[in-house]
Parts: C-alpha cells; sequence; structure tokens
C-alpha cells in the first residue's frame, strides 16, 4: 500500500539541496575546477570562490572572515573545537562542561577526552531540555577551559539561552563553544554579542550540500588542529578544499539567513497547526521539548502505549519520512539519550516521533498528516497489549 | 589552442558522468543515509554500490573502504589510528604534509619517528627501512607514489620487509597519486591500510577514503554518530561518494590501456624537450616512475616564473605540489632530498597528466616551451 504522496517532514536529519544553491555548485565541478591552492588563474579563481563563500559565512554569524574555516562537516567541526580546544589549554586546566543532551559528536568525544585524562561535566536538563544555568555555574572550577553547549537540539528542538552561557563563560574566562548545527537558518545568530568563541555548522542542515560544514574560531582562541597537512585553511585544516561544496554552502547560509524571522513564521505557523491537530486528535500524547523556545520547524512527541519504530514504518508506508530520534541514531534501539535525559521513561521514551518541517511543506502536507497519524497510532494501540490493559483496567 | 590542463596531480576536471551522478543524488537521493524511511534506505542503498565500486578500484572487500572528506583526513585518521603512546613510526622524508605534519606534532607528544631517506630516483632504500624496524614500531607509512616526481615505492617488498622483521607493525600506503594511475591489488599487497582521493581521478572535491583492512581497530578521528562502522562519524556525503564511486568505475575500467596512453604522452613529451637545451629530467621514463608525472628544471628561469609564461599560452602546470605552491623555497623538500641542485630546484615545473591529455596537448606546450624560454632566458643573461 504505498503511497504517492510524499510528505518529508525530517529536515532535521537532513535537508533537500535548494536548486539555486546546487546551480551556484555546478561551474566549480565544470569550468572552474583548478585546486584553490595553485598559483595561476584558473586556482585563483577557485581561491576567491572561497573567500567569498567565507564571507558570506562570516556575515550570517556576525564573526570575520578569517575566523571560519571550512570543514568536512558538522561532526569535524564539533571533534575539532573540543579535541582542539582541550589539547591546546592543557596547561590551564582538564575540566571541560557540556550537557547530557548534546550530539553524539560532542558527547562521544568527551568521553574520549576522559580516557585521555580529563574531566567532564554533564550538566542536567530540566524536563523541557533546558539546561539548568545553576548547576552549569556551580560546576566551574578554576581548572575549567570549555564550555560546549549546543544551540538548539537536534531531536526535541529546545533553544538554550545561549547568551547567558555566553555571559556566564566570558566572566570566568573560559572559551564557549555551541553546536549550532540545528540552529543556523533557525535563530538570528551573533557570535559577537553572544559571546561565542566557537561554533560548528553543517551546510546540510539548511538546504546546502552534505560533506561541507564549517568551524567558527573567535581570532585568538587557540586551537590545535585536528587534520594536519598541506597547510590550507591558513594551516588550520589540511586538505584540498571541497570548492563545490564551500560555495555551496556560502549561497545556503546567504538564503537561509536572508530572513530569519519570515521563514520562521511561516514554519512555525505550519508546525502550530500540525502540533496543535496531533494533541487535540490523539490522546495519551506528550509533547516533548520546550513549549516556545524551540525550533520553528521541530515537532517531537510521544505516544503512549506505542513503539516508534512500527510507527515509522507505517509512516513510511503512508509516504510519510519523519525520524524517531536522530538520523544517525535510528538504526539503534536504545532509546534516546536525549529523551531519557528530560525525564521521559524508557517505555514512553520508545513511543516517540519527531517531525521537522522545511521549507517545501505545505498546508496540504499539514492536513495529510493530520488525516494518517491518528489512524496509524489507533491501529498500533489496538495491536498493543499495554493499551488493552490500560483501557480495561485504567478506566 | 583550448586549455591545455597539465596539472592533474594537483586535482582533475571530474567527469561529466561525474557531475551527473553528484546532481542526480542532490536532486533525488537527498535522504540521509541513516535514516530508516524509505528516502534513507535509498540513499543508503547508493553508499552501498559507491563503496563496492570504489572497493573494486583496489580489489578491496566493500567492507573494508571507509569514506572520508578527502585523501589528507584518510592519511590522519590511518596514522593517528593505529599508533599508541610512545611508539616508533617509520616514513620517508618526501611524504605528503598530511602525513609529515602529523608526524612532526606526534613527535612533540613523545613519538619516536624515522625519516627514511630516498636515493636520486626518489626511492626508500630497503636496508635503511629494515634496519629501522625495532620491537616497538608500530606504523610504517609510505607513499606509493610521488605527488612531485612520480617515483612508485616497491610497496610489495616493503611490506615482506615488515611482516618479517615484526609482525606487530601495520602498513599504511598514500595511495592517493597511484590509484587508478597503476593497477593495484591490495590482497596481492598485502597492506593493512591506503588511503585514496577522488578528485585525483575525476571525482568530486571533498572525498576520499580509507581502506581498513577487515579485522584491524581504529580508533576514530571524527567521533559522533558513528557511521562508517564508528570509524569515521558524520553525515555521509552521499553525493560525493557516489560521485567517487562513479570516477571510480570510469577509471578502473581498461586501466591498462589508460596508463599505456599516459605513457605514451610522457615518452612523446620527454623526446621533444631534446630539442631545449639545458634541462634536467627529474622523473625518467622507467619503471620507477608513473607516467603521470614529469618533474624537469630548467636551468636559468625561475619555475613559477615560467608557470605563468606558459599560463599565457592556456598552459597549466605547477612548480611543485599546490599545496605548497605558494611557497615554493621554503616548502619544496622533495627536489632537494634527491639531490638537485638549488638552481635545478628552482627551475623545476611538474606537467601531470591524465588519460584525458593528448600528444597534441603535448607539441602545444614544446612550441610554447621554446618561445616562453627564449625570452625568459635572454632577459637572466
Amino acid at each position: 500500500m504505498d503511497s504517492k504522496r510524499i510528505v518529508y517532514m525530517d529536515h532535521a536529519a537532513t535537508t533537500y539541496v535548494k536548486p539555486e544553491v546546487l546551480e551556484a555548485m555546478l561551474p566549480y565541478f565544470t569550468e572552474q575546477f583548478g585546486n584553490p591552492s595553485s598559483v595561476y588563474t584558473l586556482g585563483r579563481k577557485s581561491r576567491s570562490a572561497i573567500e567569498e563563500a567565507r564571507e558570506k559565512v562570516a556575515k550570517a554569524i556576525g564573526a570575520l572572515p578569517e575566523e571560519i574555516y571550512f570543514t568536512g562537516g558538522g561532526s569535524e567541526a564539533d571533534n575539532w573545537a573540543i579535541k582542539g580546544a582541550a589539547f591546546a589549554n592543557r596547561a590551564k586546566g582538564n575540566h571541560i562542561i557540556t550537557s547530557k543532551i548534546e550530539h553524539h559528536a560532542i558527547l562521544n568525544t568527551c568521553e574520549f577526552l576522559e580516557k585521555q585524562g580529563f574531566e567532564v561535566t554533564y550538566v542536567s536538563v530540566d524536563e523541557n531540555g533546558v539546561i539548568d544555568l545553576e548547576e552549569l555555574k556551580n560546576s566551574i572550577t578554576d581548572k575549567t577551559i570549555l564550555i560546549s553547549i549546543m544551540f538548539a537540539n537536534n531531536e526535541i528542538g529546545t533553544i538554550q539561552p545561549i547568551e547567558e552561557i555566553g555571559r556566564i563563560a566570558k566572566e570566568r574566562g573560559i572559551i564557549f563553544h555551541t553546536d549550532a548545527v540545528q540552529a543556523i537558518g533557525n535563530v538570528e545568530i551573533n557570535v559577537k554579542d553572544m559571546n561565542i568563541d566557537m561554533l560548528s555548522l553543517a551546510a546540510h542542515k539548511f538546504y546546502g550540500p552534505k560533506g561541507v560544514g564549517a568551524l567558527y574560531v573567535r581570532k585568538g582562541i587557540r586551537i590545535e588542529n585536528l587534520i594536519h597537512g598541506g597547510g590550507q585553511e591558513r594551516k588550520r585544516r589540511g586538505g584540498t578544499e571541497n570548492l563545490p561544496g564551500i560555495v555551496g554552502l556560502g549561497k545556503a547560509i546567504e538564503l537561509a539567513t536572508a530572513d530569519i524571522e519570515g521563514h520562521n513564521a511561516r514554519i512555525r505557523a505550519l508546525r502550530d497547526r500540525l502540533l496543535n491537530g496531533i494533541l487535540e486528535k490523539i490522546p495519551y500524547t506528550k509533547l516533548n521539548g520546550h513549549p516556545e523556545k524551540r525550533l520553528p520547524g521541530n515537532i517531537n512527541v510521544s505516544f503512549k502505549f506505542i513503539e516508534g519504530e512500527g510507527l515509522l514504518l507505517l509512516l513510511d508506508q503512508s509516504g510519510i519520512y519523519g525520524s524517531t530520534g536522530s538520523a544517525c541514531s535510528s538504526g539503534s534501539l536504545d532509546p534516546s539519550h536525549v529523551l531519557l535525559a528530560i525525564g521521559l521513561p524508557h517505555e514512553i521514551a520508545h513511543g516517540s516521533l519527531r517531525l521537522s518541517l522545511g521549507d517545501k511543506n505545505t498546508e496540504e502536507d499539514v492536513d495529510y498528516v493530520l488525516d494518517v497519524l491518528p489512524k496509524i497510532v489507533q491501529r498500533l494501540r489496538d495491536m498493543s497489549p499495554l493499551y488493552e490493559n490500560f483501557i480495561k483496567g485504567g478506566r | 589552442m583550448k586549455l591545455v590542463y597539465f596539472d592533474n596531480s594537483a586535482t582533475t576536471r571530474p567527469h561529466r558522468e561525474v557531475v551527473k551522478e553528484v546532481s542526480d543524488c542532490m536532486e533525488n537521493y537527498f535522504g540521509n543515509p541513516s535514516s530508516a524511511h524509505r528516502l534513507g534506505l535509498g540513499a543508503e542503498k547508493k553508499m552501498k554500490q559507491a563503496r563496492e565500486k570504489v572497493a573494486r578500484l583496489i580489489g578491496a572487500l566493500p567492507q573494508e573502504i571507509i569514506f572520508t572528506s578527502g585523501g589528507s583526513e584518510a592519511n590522519n585518521t590511518a596514522i593517528k589510528g593505529v599508533i599508541t603512546p610512545g611508539c616508533h613510526i617509520i616514513t620517508s622524508k618526501i611524504e605528503h604534509p598530511s602525513v609529515l605534519r602529523v608526524l612532526q606534532k606526534l613527535e612533540k607528544s613523545g613519538y619516536e619517528v624515522t625519516y627514511l631517506s630516498v636515493d636520486s630516483r626518489g626511492i626508500i632504500k630497503l636496508e635503511e627501512l629494515e634496519n629501522s624496524i625495532k620491537d616497538n614500531t608500530k606504523l610504517v607509512t609510505i607513499m606509493y607514489v610521488n605527488n612531485e616526481i612520480g617515483s612508485i615505492q616497491p610497496v610489495d617488498k616493503i611490506v615482506e620487509i615488515v611482516r618479517k622483521k615484526n609482525k606487530r607493525v601495520k602498513v599504511h600506503i598514500d595511495a592517493v597519486q597511484a590509484a587508478g594511475k597503476i593497477p593495484i591489488d591490495i590482497k596481492k599487497l598485502d597492506v593493512d591500510l591506503m588511503s585514496l582521493s577522488a578528485h585525483k581521478i575525476h571525482g568530486p572535491k571533498g572525498v576520499g577514503a580509507l581502506y581498513v583492512r577487515k579485522g584491524i581497530k581504529l580508533e576514530p578521528l571524527i567521533l559522533g554518530g558513528g557511521q562508517e562502522w564508528e570509524v569515521r562519524s558524520g553525515t555521509e556525503n552521499l553525493p560525493g561518494i557516489s560521485g567517487f564511486g562513479v570516477a571510480a568505475e570510469i577509471i578502473s575500467s581498461n586501466l591498462n590501456e589508460k596508463i599505456e596512453h599516459v605513457k605514451g604522452i610522457k615518452k612523446h613529451f620527454i623526446e621533444r624537450l631534446k630539442e631545449i637545451d639545458n634541462i634536467v629530467i627529474n622523473s625518467p621514463y622507467d619503471d620507477n616512475h608513473i607516467g603521470n608525472i614529469l618533474n624537469v628544471s630548467f636551468e636559468g628561469v625561475r619555475g613559477e616564473v615560467l608557470l605563468h609564461a606558459l599560463e599565457d599560452y592556456n598552459i597549466f602546470v605547477s612548480t611543485g605540489s599546490a599545496c605548497s605552491s605558494k611557497k615554493v623555497s621554503e616548502k619544496n623538500y622533495v627536489l632537494p632530498s634527491i639531490g638537485l641542485k638549488e638552481c635545478h630546484v628552482e627551475g623545476a615545473i611538474r606537467f601531470s597528466f591524465s588519460y584525458i591529455n593528448t600528444v597534441d596537448e603535448v607539441d602545444y606546450t614544446i612550441e610554447a616551451l621554446k618561445k616562453s624560454l627564449s625570452f625568459l632566458r635572454r632577459l637572466k643573461k
């Protein structure tokens, strides 16, 4: 029973590439293919295309072009920021503060550093997924060299009080890194006003190409290199530049940040109608994440008595593409660390669905999901012994 | 004459089929390969096909191919992934900076590194290798083909010596300049790790691969979502990877014909260079040097000046490797290591070919060289 209608609501996993972005990239695959490090015209033109993209990225987050370093993606940027800052500042201290709901690129890197003799504090979040600022402040010691808190969560969409964290870090002279992979294009970001020292971003989350990201490193912040090599990126990141990818990233971030407010208003209106419809039509449903301080396209709900995997499968058959957690952990059966951190019991966390809306979603998409989803949930609940027991005993 | 691109060791022009594949993936397979829904599964299927094609290029198993953001990341991952604190590593003096800089950094953190010298051909001395292997040696990392002079290392003999002396040593081969240019049968070669790059074989930039022999455990360089069997995290660059697959497939087909064609270009070039006085060929036409690279020193001119003169004829060449092009004198360590005099280092030009180049382009270049040299050399006198 394959559906003809396709409703893609997994933009937090990855987005399609905008035609303008692809168009901007194509010449750099064909006539303009020169190695940016080559000294002749063909190379110099590649070089200026990269510098132009760098300016666009810088402008989008209020940084200087020379503070932007291109990477192979968001995970590389996160790994580089954390390991780079940790190893370069080891003489000052060995303590790092992060949160329990970070992306695995941060969490696994922190675990790695723990094995290398660093101490890591994983700050808790409240039931909405907001960082406990008091706990964060109290965990700072004179050995603390780095705070890394994500701008917005990839699963539940909660936006953190980044400005406050920036202020705290600045007062104490601690480097502040934020993983803004999910936030770019959804939240106004100014690294100077927000006292952000390092920021990671990935193009494929804002209608740019996969395989390219960037790390902003404030001038004066010392970090060690992650990928050593031919002296590209002002000797900070070796490897022939991913020229078309970088051009695509530049174009994508320019488009994504041109009208954040307008984009948000439109997406949020759609999202709210969908969310309210779900909560109205499907009983025993809980919204995960902060009711207001959340990414405009994000819905994360738990349906009691059912398994997310089965739900995903049936949605897929109806042409609706969502996710249970983050894409990278979709393969695993462990409940999401984020949902557990906001206090969800295992069985509820298992019945969670993330729908992340994007540019192309329409009112019709929302109508379609609101028509299909309640039926699927009911169908799954009808097969659930938990639900049967609940209905028999609970009422 | 339209553009004559003789800088294929710096980067290559992606094939039309590659660009088509990359675009198609961006438009039609944009799903996250890790997503459980159909869009993700479609992307995952594409990944699988690409992995098989890249594996076939070197005779590996698909599950032994780890995709990276390029050759430099592959080299960094291989080296940092197998070492243990304080161990001993063997390499050569003419490696790519993505190997040398990693090792220089490691030296500062208490690792011991032996840099093998090379002979006048640019080939390591096997005896020196044998004598350098110690009990605490963990890794031997040697490039298959040098990016500046095209010397081919005897990888089979290197592996044989290493295995004989110390079975615990891992052998990593940087094959960025070799894959698709010489036939590679990795099982026969018996190496443990091998780095590859797409943009050197008419694939896209920003994607490479690391061959990791089945059973070898690597400490990941990039941690996170656990993609690529936990060895390399990060959302897969599907368009890039799929483009790499297409490039690998194209270059693998009739590889021997392509190799012969490129050799023919080099042979013809060297033959015609006889018409020009006062030159030294740093990468002769023989079995120890690859057909794709012709490195020539022109006496009485600076390489960079000649490079720009050729550019006026729409001919694109390089003085050294692209990554170090900016400061030749400061960074060129390969040519001095084969015993070149300073004036010959200064006047060196690398012509690097692809099988899509032609003999006509060589003839055109020879005429341009003659004209440029007669002008430039007169100027110098």
